[in-house]
């Protein structure tokens, strides 16, 4: 167990706010009130997953406070902000090896107080962790679980998910393969039930935007296929038309063996090649340099995903806290699902939860490893009320009932 | 921007003060004919120069890496270029467009806002979270203030009394004393503030929020928001309204607003807060300048590589001049 308060104290008060100006156009000006000092505890927990396939190579090697360093510059964030609010906000951290149970470091950061519970677990453990904070004065962040059972039929009202479900993810990508009409795809499904859940989704998409699933090839060379790859990649990929193969390899096993390797040229995309996510290195358009530089200055690395959907979610309690002014957990709650919560996340515009499953709404990234190539949605893909819903789940096809 | 001594009721005095001579003296039918306009390209790291007469580029000058905020001096003899990968503000010679010296800025200098006197020079440290005060005529740093996350817009008052500093993450104008260098007031704003100026007669100064959609007209003296404007153009999706450059015409009466993607400048009326008009410009706009006899507007258009020129009295877009890649900001000068 690993226990860190960050950055703390109140810092000068350089001046009040006055709580009329924040609510919009006030017609009659009154004195401002000096707002009385307001905690705010959070807990990161992050249950390491299993080491990847290639854990001996550097390239795929993730960093060990991948994540974490995306919350910890969040709460830096919210307290530069609520210096000028005499707000401050703390957070007590546990990283969970892979073999251990999360559930006594989840119970050690409710037992600490922590009112906002930033989570990169599996959806499963994520549910008992929901399940046993039922009923008690504690939001939890899904920063880590893409499944989509979570927002449909797995969904909790306690639970907020920064982290994007598959659906949208392949959404995003079928946008954009749409718009260039690569609408052919070859399939190559790898061997984890993951796996198939991803490769679900890209059927869903296919349908969704009108491309075609011409064939779908499940991946059962084996384990580690990096030295062989360039006899068997060929014949997987041979004897079928398609404009581009879409991967779903969650684990990482042989998505990036597949490009330069096909029977015939072609493009891949999916879980390696063009790969449909929340945030890249390369992402420097709508002010996102300003965010790369300030993480790259804090933790001397890139910001990768899961850094960037931590600190989504400390930035979401840090703008509801700036906006009500309150560190009361339904005030907030009932700012965050109304209709003047706007998350400012450098692409281009506001994010914001939906209300039926929790999901944040969030453009997609499409990159690949040294460039970003798109974000959808792509234009021209309508919504009657917010484009960011044509990716994932919209309010008719949501299976989420909170009542329960 | 404009050049701070066009402000002033008393034009022509102050610009005779300011030593324009004979510019002065015979450029009030049309734009003087000597007109220069400086626009900053962001990804080209160089300064388009554009004639003000025949409207065509007559020099690039090659600058430090990211050059964006760009300004000029109250006598318009010196170009100041915030290059913010270079950490340093340049200073060029309008004339000969020769790099004269640069000032120390803070990391990632943004936007700056010069103050009306013509020094010192206030500077936004976008990766820093301060404000950085230069003295423009030793080249020294005199103060730095701390501000909220990702500083950019930097708005003074006529008087040179008030600085106002928006901070894009913390969405917060901060009102900042030049007397004693320190925050009176923080006044939330709508989300992503970009750009804050005040009327020539200091009754408002005007807040954008490019991913608020809003523009928030503060009372500088209560510090009470008086109005939220919002925009709405048929055909163009709520999203894509993101307000940014503001600029208010010297008898304080017309607004224009850069809205970003929506690719328009809305034209506003600072009494009744009516949009009278919204003028269709180049992709993505977002800094305006006026000419320096305020007969046109100028917007850098990063997306089109271009700037637009606006006849203000027909309130119409008349013509685009092609710039380098991402123009950002625009002065002119006379």
């Amino acid at each position: 167990m690993r226990l860190a308060l960050a950055a703390l104290c109140v810092g000068a008060l350089l001046g009040g706010l006055s709580p009329a100006a924040a609510q919009g156009a006030p017609e009659a000006p009154s004195a401002p009130a000096k707002p009385a000092p307001l905690e705010f505890r959070f807990g990161v927990l992050r249950h390491f997953p299993a080491p990847p396939p290639w854990w001996d190579s550097l390239a795929t090697l993730p960093p060990q406070d991948d994540g974490v360093a995306g919350a910890a510059l969040g709460v830096a964030d919210n307290n530069t902000t609520g210096r000028f609010l005499k707000q401050t906000f703390a957070i007590a951290e546990e990283l969970v090896p892979h073999a251990d149970d999360p559930m006594p470091a989840f119970q050690r950061l409710v037992d600490g107080g922590a009112k906002f519970i930033v989570v990169a677990a599996p959806a499963d453990e994520l549910l008992k962790m929901a399940d046993a904070a039922k009923g008690r004065d504690v939001i939890l962040f899904n920063a880590g679980a893409r499944d989509d059972e979570l927002r449909q039929e797995d969904c909790r009202a306690n639970i907020l998910h920064t982290a994007p479900n598959r659906a949208m993810l392949t959404d995003g990508l079928a946008q954009y393969l749409a718009v260039r009409r690569w609408t052919n795809w070859l399939l190559l499904t790898g061997r984890t039930a993951d796996d198939r859940k991803y490769a679900a989704d890209v059927k869903r998409s296919a349908r969704k935007f009108g491309a075609k699933i011409v064939e779908e090839r499940v991946w059962n060379f084996g384990p580690d296929a990096r030295a062989t790859a360039q006899a068997e990649i060929p014949v997987f990929t041979q004897n079928v038309s398609y404009d581009i193969a879409v991967i779903a390899d969650e684990l990482g096993e042989f998505g990036d063996l597949i490009g330069w390797r096909t029977w015939d040229p072609r493009p891949t995309a999916g879980t390696q090649g063009l790969t449909p996510t929340t945030w890249h290195m390369t992402l420097e358009n709508w002010g996102a340099s300003q965010l790369q530089n300030r993480f790259w200055r804090q933790s001397k690395r890139g910001m990768r995903p899961l850094d960037f959907q931590m600190w989504l979610a400390m930035r979401t309690i840090g703008e509801a806290a700036a906006r009500t002014k309150s560190n009361d957990l339904k005030t907030l709650q009932a700012f965050i699902f109304g209709p003047d919560f706007e998350l400012a996340g450098f692409k281009g515009q506001s994010f914001s939860y939906r209300p039926w499953d929790h999901q944040l709404r969030q453009p997609i990234v499409l990159a690949q490893p040294a460039a970003m190539v798109s974000v959808s949605p792509q234009e021209g893909f309508l919504h009657q009320t917010n484009p960011l819903d044509t990716l994932g789940f919209d309010r008719p096809e949501s299976r989420c009932s909170f009542a329960k | 921007m404009r050049i701070p001594p066009a402000r002033p009721r008393a034009l022509p005095a102050r610009l005779l003060a300011a030593g324009l001579g004979l510019t002065a003296l015979t450029g009030f039918a049309g734009p003087a004919s000597a007109e220069k306009i400086f626009v900053s390209n962001e990804r080209d790291h160089t300064v388009t120069v554009i004639d003000g007469a025949s409207l065509k580029p007559i020099e690039t000058i090659k600058t430090g890496r990211r050059p964006r905020g760009i300004t000029a001096s109250p006598d318009g003899k010196l170009i100041y270029v915030c290059v913010s990968d270079d950490n340093r503000v340049e200073v060029y010679d309008a004339a000969t467009y020769a790099l004269v010296r640069t000032l120390p800025s803070g990391p990632d200098p943004e936007l700056f806002v010069l103050h009306p006197s013509g020094n010192p020079l206030y500077i936004a440290n976008e990766d820093d979270n301060m404000v950085t005060i230069v003295d423009t005529a030793t080249g020294q740093k005199t103060a730095e203030i701390p501000v909220g996350v990702e500083p950019e817009g930097m708005g003074i008052s006529p008087d040179g009394k008030i600085l106002v500093n928006t901070s894009e993450t913390t969405n917060m104008a901060h009102f900042i004393s030049t007397d004693t260098n320190e925050i009176v007031e923080n006044v939330l704003v709508d989300s992503r503030p970009r750009v804050a100026e005040f009327r020539p007669d200091n009754k408002h100064v005007w807040v954008s929020a490019e991913v608020g959609g809003t523009v928030s007209v503060i009372d500088p003296k209560s510090h009470q928001v008086v109005k939220r404007l919002t925009f709405e153009i048929p055909g163009v999706t709520a999203e894509a309204i993101q307000p940014v450059g503001i600029r208010i015409t010297r008898d304080n009466k017309t607004a224009y607003v850069a809205l970003g993607p929506a690719n328009r400048v809305a034209v506003v009326d600072t009494e009744t807060f009516a949009i009278r008009k919204y003028l269709l410009v180049g992709q993505r706009v977002w800094q305006l300048a006026f000419s320096p006899d305020e007969s046109r507007l100028y917007t850098t258009n990063g997306n089109s590589n271009d700037i637009s020129i606006i006849d203000v009295a027909a309130e119409k877009v008349t013509k685009s001049v092609t710039t380098g890649r991402s123009p950002w900001g625009a002065v002119s000068v006379p």
